[in-house]
């Protein structure tokens, strides 16, 4: 078996799903597209020796900020009708915005040097080496980050409660 | 996965990337745009690990930065929805171009 095969499906996959976030008119199946790209992407950080942000990615993405989304929809009651699209120059505008900056990427990495890759099977992404990793010598932007969804979370609360007249 | 070169990922997180852009550029559903931005940083985060591996494989400073993406973008996400739920009071829909208060 071809050992970059499990690559190549991921990769398809979660192209696919991505196109289908952003084409499909149901809100509620844009979310649903999302949460199986997010699958995917955990799939390529599995190949790529990352195990615990695999677990740090699902539980976080697709275990509450997923579900967030989609408990925000129903609670809107967005499902039932369709949303209306831009029109179609500006639908045009977008693909060849976005369009030429893909181009641009793709024909850089075209000329680049191939890396060989490390076939050594590292277990650098463990718990324990990530671990000690973010309590030493990262540990003033972790203690910043904490601070920084503390405060996220006040402003939340403080936007969503209703006005006290 | 030995067998990947780096340029293959790079690919797929850049398609990735300009689909989450077109994305924002063309949904009108403010929840939507809020999913293609994090289409957006996602693809972002595969970018940082695939060059932690092949780069620098035995640091780990693209591992901690896509755990602080990830924080950032759930404080993100938490702001951007009570945002909307809060613009969805006043003006009973979501769509973005409902919200023009400050023009008038």
């Amino acid at each position: 078996m071809n050992p970059s095969l499990p690559f190549f499906v991921l990769a398809t996959l979660s192209v696919f799903s991505a196109l289908m976030v952003v084409l499909s008119r149901k809100p509620v199946h844009s979310v649903l597209y999302l949460i199986f790209c997010f699958f995917t992407i955990g799939g390529h950080y599995l190949l790529l020796n990352a195990q615990f942000l695999f677990a740090v990615h699902i539980i976080v993405y697709a275990g509450a900020i997923m579900v967030l989304f989609l408990f925000t929809l129903m609670f809107i009651n967005m499902n039932k009708e369709l949303e209306p699209h831009k029109s179609n120059l500006l639908k045009g505008a977008a693909t060849i915005a976005a369009g030429c900056l893909l181009l641009v990427l793709v024909a850089a990495t075209k000329g680049a040097e191939t890396l060989p890759a490390i076939s050594k099977t590292s277990d650098i992404g463990t718990v324990s080496n990530l671990g000690k990793a973010l309590y030493g010598q990262y540990l003033l932007p972790f203690e910043l980050i904490s601070i920084l969804l503390l405060t996220a979370m006040v402003g939340a609360v403080m936007l969503g409660k209703k006005d006290v007249e | 996965m030995s067998g990947v070169p780096l340029t293959h990922i790079i690919i797929v997180s850049s398609l990735l990337f300009f689909i989450g852009a077109y994305g924002f550029l063309t949904r009108r559903n403010l929840i939507a745009m809020l999913m293609s931005v994090e289409l957006m940083l996602n693809s972002v985060n595969i970018n940082f690990i695939a060059f932690n591996k092949y780069l620098f494989p035995d640091n780990l400073d693209g591992l901690v930065y896509t755990i602080f993406i990830i924080a950032i973008a759930a404080a993100e996400a938490a702001v951007a929805i009570a945002i909307i739920i809060n613009l969805f009071r006043n003006t009973r829909s979501i769509d973005a171009e409902d919200a023009d208060q400050l023009k008038n």
